[in-house]
Order: structure tokens, then C-alpha cells, then sequence
């Protein structure tokens, strides 16, 4: 496809490898009374071809703690599995499930340590007993933030304004999770590299439960 | 001290806003075009709702590519079918009845492309060109950013020569009717949906038949069903699966 590369400094510029795979995402984290809900679109993209429609972005870390994954799927996969692999030891070496905020410093130290070998921008949120519901974002570089409500991924930059107009601290799950898919839906409407169908989880002290949404709360604009 | 030389010359060398695939099929009364009604800047769906096949008297043009040297084409095409109808160009005796046919529309825009990418600055497109040719049969042709020209029975550009060619090809009969030449188009429309990130679900059809030449409105393709696999709704990413997609 001779035009890809040609195409490398257009209005799409990826510091990804030619043929390199990309979850050019959508990815949200928001909070409620008691846990989180996170959320992902499910493109996965290798350049403009949608290598997997129905992609999973969201892995589960430990029993309460999930991670959203975005930039080269190789590089979250990886890293997913190396943080898995710690909290697991982690539950073993404490006898306490592990908390949302050592995942997120665990994942921050070997994406800041390998950074100029790694492509991934992660949101790591879930519930822990002695915080409560906590999301944290990382960000390319390595920089982690706990933060209110977290979105992040290609697609979340045109939802920015959505979001900052519509969050509000203290909803209830079904509130959180219908501001989730709508942010998404909107994401999804404009980002080349975000869609398909949503996928969410709600994650409490009780358990988290799964969603899969392919009638979207917003399409392509008619105007 | 001069300052250095500024080059003059603009060049056309990568595409800002951008249409992705446009697809063409023969059928027994006629010819089909879809396209989706999406403009692309980079990644970004920059605007909905934008008819990529346009009507030049008797002939429809589809473009995908960068959209501005479309609407600049249209301009030309506009100009020189006003140029045919207001002057007699040469003596009656040899003028031709019919005027410009599809196929010379293609022609001219073979010129234009090839002349355009001698000189460095091509119109970055793809066209398709639909009606009837010098003869009155259906008429399907092509036109590529370097003046590459193609007339087939069924043509597809950008994403579509890679993705709704071989079902085209599986599928075309030389009897297709208008209903299943639709079904046909409307299904690698859907398989582009999926798979092009640059599509959107929202087409548009143009049928050059029964010397009429028309568009449709915007319509949006349903796609609920091609979601609801159970291998799709399955998660993989709990503790016990790999992680995977």
C-alpha cells in the first residue's frame, strides 16, 4: 500500500512502525457511589485498516482492578501481563488484594523505564478497601495522575468539552455508565480510529459486571 | 545579502480532506455507483452528510481522494458542458448529435490527470465516471491520480479495490438485475464499514439508466446485525483469558 507511506506526514502522523498495530481508541474511566465504571470502543486499527472490530481494551488487572488499554496493542499486552504477574505476587507476598494505586505505580515504572521503546496510554481504575473507587491515567511518557474521571486514546480528544460539561461527582452506576457510552458513541462519531461496538464494566466491592452495546446512544450525523 | 529563492510553484503532495471508497457496477439496464457521504481530515470524520457522486449532465463522476481537486474537477467539467452547449465548434457536418457521452467525459478527464501529473501537482483522486458510451451501452470507467483509465464492468477505489473487488467479482453477471446490482453494493458497502476506518455507514447510490442520470439521498445502511455474534459479546480480557484483544 504505497500510499501509506506517502501518507506518513499528512494530517495522520503515528509514531507507530509501518504496519505496526494501534488501538487508536477511545478509552473512559468515571467514577460512581462506589465504584467505577470504565469503558472502550473495540476498533483495532493498523493504519486505515480495521485489523479487529470487536477488540477487548479492557483487561482485568486483579479482582477489582482493570486496565484500559490505548497506543500499540503489542506494548499494553505486554505490559498488562507483567502487571498481572506483580499483583498476583503481590497478593501472595501481603495476603491482601492489591491496590488500585500500586497497579498504577507498577505500570507507570515500566512504561517510564522503557519509554522509548513503548507506544501506550493506559488508564488503570478500580475499587480497593482502603481507598474506595480510584482511577489513575498514564500517559505516554510515563507520567502518572489520579485523577476524578479519566479518558484517554485518539478518539478522546473530541470528547473533551462533552465530558468536562457533563461529569458530575456522585452518580449512580447506571448514570456513570450511560455518560460512558454516550462520551464513547461521540468519540466514536468523529475518531477514524475509534468504533465498532462499546464495551464497559462496572467494578465494586461486590463484583464488576460487563456490557457489550452495538446500538450506539449517538451515530453519524445527519446535518 | 539576497534572500534565498522561494519556489513558486505549488505541488499538490499529500491529501488534506479526504473521501475514501467509491464503487461502480454494470447491470443489465445500467450502471450503479455508491459511495459513503463521510470527509476525512487525517483521522478525523470532518463532515457527514457530503454527496461524493456528483451529476454532470448525463454522466455521474464519484471521487474519492482529496476533495478540493474534486470540486476544482467539477468546476472544469461544469465550464466545458457549458463550452459544448453554447458553441458550435465545428461545421454541423461532422459535429456529433449526442455531445459529451460518459466515456467522453472519461477521456477528457484522462487528459486532465495525465497533464496534471506531468507537471508534478496531480489531482489527488480516484473518479469513477458512469453513464453510457459512444455507442449507447452502459458505460463504467476509471481515472487515477496519474491518468491510469480502466473501463470495466465493475470498478472500486481506495479501500474497495482490496475489499469489495473480490465479491464483486465472485458475484457480477452480465444479467444482474437493478435489485440484486444494489444488494450487491450495499453489501460491500457494509463490508467496508467494518473494515476501512476511514467509512461510514451513511451511502449514497447514482444509476445511470433509461437515459436518466440520478442520485439518491443519504441513507444509512443497517448494521445492527453483523454485531451480535457471541464470539463478539465474549470478553477476553478477565483474568483467566490471555489478555488478547
Amino acid at each position: 500500500m504505497t500510499t501509506e507511506v506517502s501518507m506518513m506526514h499528512s494530517a495522520e502522523s503515528q509514531n507507530l512502525k509501518d504496519g505496526e498495530v494501534s488501538t487508536g481508541t477511545t478509552i473512559i474511566a468515571i467514577p460512581f457511589q462506589g465504584g467505577v465504571v470504565v469503558g472502550a470502543d473495540s476498533r483495532t486499527s493498523t493504519g486505515s485498516y480495521v485489523a479487529v472490530r470487536t477488540s477487548d481494551k479492557i483487561a482485568c488487572l486483579s479482582d477489582h482492578i482493570y486496565a484500559c488499554r490505548s497506543g500499540s496493542a503489542a506494548d499494553t499486552q505486554a505490559l498488562t501481563d507483567y502487571i498481572r504477574y506483580y499483583l498476583q505476587q503481590l497478593k501472595i507476598e501481603t495476603g491482601r488484594p492489591a491496590r488500585v494505586k500500586s497497579a498504577a505505580h507498577l505500570l507507570q515504572k515500566l512504561v517510564y523505564q522503557n519509554k522509548d521503546n513503548l507506544s501506550a496510554g493506559m488508564i488503570v481504575a478500580g475499587w480497593d478497601p482502603v481507598e474506595g473507587p480510584a482511577i489513575y491515567s498514564i500517559a505516554l511518557g510515563g507520567t502518572c495522575l489520579k485523577v476524578p474521571f479519566a479518558f484517554s486514546g485518539s478518539g478522546s480528544l473530541y470528547i473533551t468539552g462533552l465530558l468536562d460539561s457533563e461529569f458530575r461527582e456522585n452518580m449512580t452506576k447506571e448514570e456513570a455508565r450511560t455518560l460512558v457510552k454516550k462520551a464513547l458513541a461521540h468519540a466514536m462519531a468523529r475518531d477514524g480510529s475509534s468504533g465498532g461496538i462499546i464495551r464497559t464494566v462496572a467494578i465494586t466491592a461486590e463484583g464488576n459486571d460487563r456490557d457489550y452495546t452495538s446500538q450506539l446512544p449517538y451515530g453519524p450525523v445527519s446535518y | 545579502m539576497l534572500p534565498a529563492a522561494v519556489p513558486s510553484r505549488q505541488h499538490t503532495v499529500q491529501p488534506m480532506v479526504t473521501g475514501t471508497s467509491v464503487l461502480g457496477i454494470v447491470y443489465d439496464k445500467g450502471v450503479l455507483l455508491a459511495a459513503d457521504t463521510l470527509l476525512s481530515y487525517g483521522s478525523m470524520a470532518k463532515a457527514q452528510n457530503i454527496p461524493r457522486l456528483h451529476v454532470v449532465e448525463n454522466t455521474v463522476i464519484g471521487a474519492s481522494g482529496e476533495y478540493s481537486d474534486f470540486q476544482r474537477i467539477l468546476e472544469i467539467l461544469k465550464a466545458k458542458a457549458l463550452e459544448e452547449t453554447t458553441t458550435s465548434v465545428m461545421d454541423s457536418l461532422y459535429t456529433e448529435e449526442s455531445g459529451m457521452t460518459a466515456e467522453n467525459t472519461w477521456n477528457y478527464l484522462r487528459m486532465l490527470l495525465y497533464s496534471r501529473r506531468s507537471k508534478f501537482n496531480p489531482f489527488w483522486n480516484e473518479l469513477l465516471v458512469a453513464g453510457k458510451d459512444l455507442k449507447g451501452k452502459p458505460f463504467l470507467g476509471s481515472v487515477d491520480k496519474i491518468g491510469t483509465t480502466v473501463r470495466d464492468n465493475f470498478i472500486a477505489t481506495g479501500f474497495g479495490a482490496y475489499l469489495a473487488m473480490p465479491l464483486l467479482r465472485e458475484k457480477w453477471r452480465p444479467d444482474l438485475t437493478e435489485g440484486e446490482a444494489r444488494a450487491l453494493l450495499e453489501d460491500c458497502m457494509k463490508i467496508l464499514f467494518f473494515r476501512d476506518c476511514r467509512a461510514s455507514p451513511r451511502i449514497q447510490l447514482a444509476k445511470c439508466a433509461y437515459d436518466e442520470v440520478l442520485v439518491s439521498e443519504p441513507y444509512e445502511l443497517d448494521t445492527a446485525a453483523a454485531w451480535q455474534a457471541e464470539a463478539y459479546r465474549q470478553s477476553v480480557g478477565e483474568l483467566e483469558d490471555d489478555g488478547g484483544w
